[in-house]
Parts: structure tokens; sequence; C-alpha cells
């Protein structure tokens, strides 16, 4: 009986977990969609009319069941990738993702390099 | 020899950050649309004003063009581009629906009544959610289509005469 009990309990503790992880943030989604009409601003900062409007749509989408991705994925479509502000990776913008991690890379072989230097004389 | 090198990257470092602050100061950091021409309109579920009746893509697939016009009776620059769609409601192949943005019934009826009504159907927008799902951000907006529901053309701010002229061109 009381194994039966500790199951049931896990298995609604499971049900929970997995509802926090997929129903998506409308505050997450408001900070990273760009206010069209401001100079600026994110959706979550701005009280213009069309950002309201967009927070509406943002939260009905939500309770369609719709995900965080599919949100960005509807908005794209309609606005351009300029509507979010972290853009998804693609050819256009493909450097700009790929040349921090490179400067990195350049960086940490110079250090090696002047370490090794250091440590011959 | 080394110092030749450490020189040249140094150099090229300078230039490649230069040349990316020339292109990104010298390109226009407000939203534009020209994107989403070629893009079509899925989902379409406006109210008709007048009527209880459900304007969808079946009924804009029946036209050559649609002009989706976004207005409002509280919207200045939408009685500058009135005369312009009046003109165009003569075009026998286009047809123009009008969505009528967060508006008040009353008033919007008394502006189409004043100044004429261009529109061979005409919708409302209270919420603006409707607006969401055609890429619009302010009003006036309009969009031109054809029967495909493809994006041929999408004007921001009120019609003006070179709009006038563009929109006859594509739909002669």
């Amino acid at each position: 009986m009381k194994l039966k009990i500790i199951i049931i309990f896990f298995l609604l503790q499971l049900n929970t977990i997995n509802a926090k992880v997929l129903v998506a943030d409308p505050n997450i989604i408001f900070k990273n969609l760009r206010c069209l009409i401001c100079q600026g601003q994110s959706v979550a900062d701005s009280n213009s009319e069309f950002a309201q409007t967009l927070k509406l749509v943002v939260k009905d989408k939500i309770r369609e069941g719709k995900s965080e991705k599919e949100i960005y994925e509807f908005l794209i479509d309609k606005y351009g990738e300029w509507i979010v502000y972290k853009p998804p990776f693609n050819k256009v913008n493909s450097l700009l993702w790929i040349l921090p991690y490179f400067a990195l890379l350049i960086g940490g072989l110079i250090i090696m390099a002047l370490v090794k230097k250091r440590s011959n004389r | 020899m080394k110092k030749k090198i450490i020189k040249s990257i140094i150099l090229l470092t300078i230039s490649f950050i230069l040349g990316i602050f020339f292109i990104g100061l010298n390109k226009s950091s407000t939203y534009n649309t020209k994107d989403l021409i070629g893009s079509k309109i899925s989902k379409i579920q406006l109210i008709q004003l007048s009527e209880n009746k459900i304007i969808t893509e079946k009924e804009l697939k029946n036209n050559d063009f649609t002009l989706i016009n976004f207005w409002a009776s509280w919207c200045g620059p939408c009685r500058d581009e009135h005369p312009y769609l009046l003109k165009l409601s003569n075009e026998t192949k286009l047809k123009l629906l009008g969505v009528n943005f967060k508006d008040n019934k009353k008033n919007a009826k008394q502006f189409l009544d004043n100044l004429g009504n261009p529109y061979d159907y005409i919708t409302t927008d209270n919420s603006g959610k409707q607006s969401i799902n055609f890429g619009v951000y302010g009003i006036p907006e309009s969009i031109l289509i054809d029967k495909d529901l493809i994006i041929i053309k999408k004007i921001i701010g009120p019609i003006n005469k070179k709009d006038f002229e563009s929109i006859k061109k594509t739909i002669e």
C-alpha cells in the first residue's frame, strides 16, 4: 500500500515537473521580442499599442499550447527576424555566432604560445 | 619577418572592425517589411463590420488581386489616403478589404458615410490581434495580395500618389 502511494506521488511529481517545462513563460518571450515602433525597447518594456497587442497574441498562443520556439517562428513568419532579439542561426548571421568562439580559440592559442615561450626561457 | 606578420594581423583586425562599424552605422535600423514580399498570408478569419459573416482566404482566392487596408476613424493619415482608395475601388481586377482597427463601430460607419465607402468587404479587428496575423504594426497599412494570397506589395503609412500608381501598374 505504502509503495503504491509512493509510486502515485512520484508520478504526480513527474507530471508537475513536465508541465513546468512544457508551458512557455510569457515574460521570457516578451523580453526577447523587439517593439518595432519603439526606440531600443523590448515588448516587455513597452506600453505601446503594438506591444500590448503582441502580448495578448503571445498569451493566446501559450493558451493554445504553442511552445516558445513555435511562437518565435510564427512572429518571424509575420514580421521577419528583426522581431526577435536573439535571431536563429542561419547562413546570413553565421559569422556573428561563430566569430566569438573563433576569437576565444585564437586568444587561447596565443596565451598557450606565450606560456610555452616563457617556460622555455 | 615575425614583426611583419604581427603588424599585418593588427592592421587586418583594425580594418575589419572599422569595416563592420562602417557597414553597421550606414545600415538603417528602422523596421523594413520588404523581406515579407513573396510570403503567403494564411489563417484569415475576419468578422464583417455589419453582419456576423466571417471572411476567410476562400473569399479572397476568388479575386485576381486584393488590397487589404487597415484603417480607423480616429486615424488622421487614413483620411489622406481615402481618395486614393476610392479611385482604386473602380479597378475591376482589384477588390478592397478594409480592416477597421480598434475602432468604434458607429464612428467607423460615420467615417465611411462622410468620405465614401471604397471597400468590397469591411471587417473589424477590435482587439488588434488579427493585425498581428498580417504583420501589421501600425495604421494605416495596406497589403496587396494576389489570388494565391502571396504578398506583392506592403505599404506602411498612407497610400500616396506614387503608391497608387504603383498598385495600378501591378494589377494591370
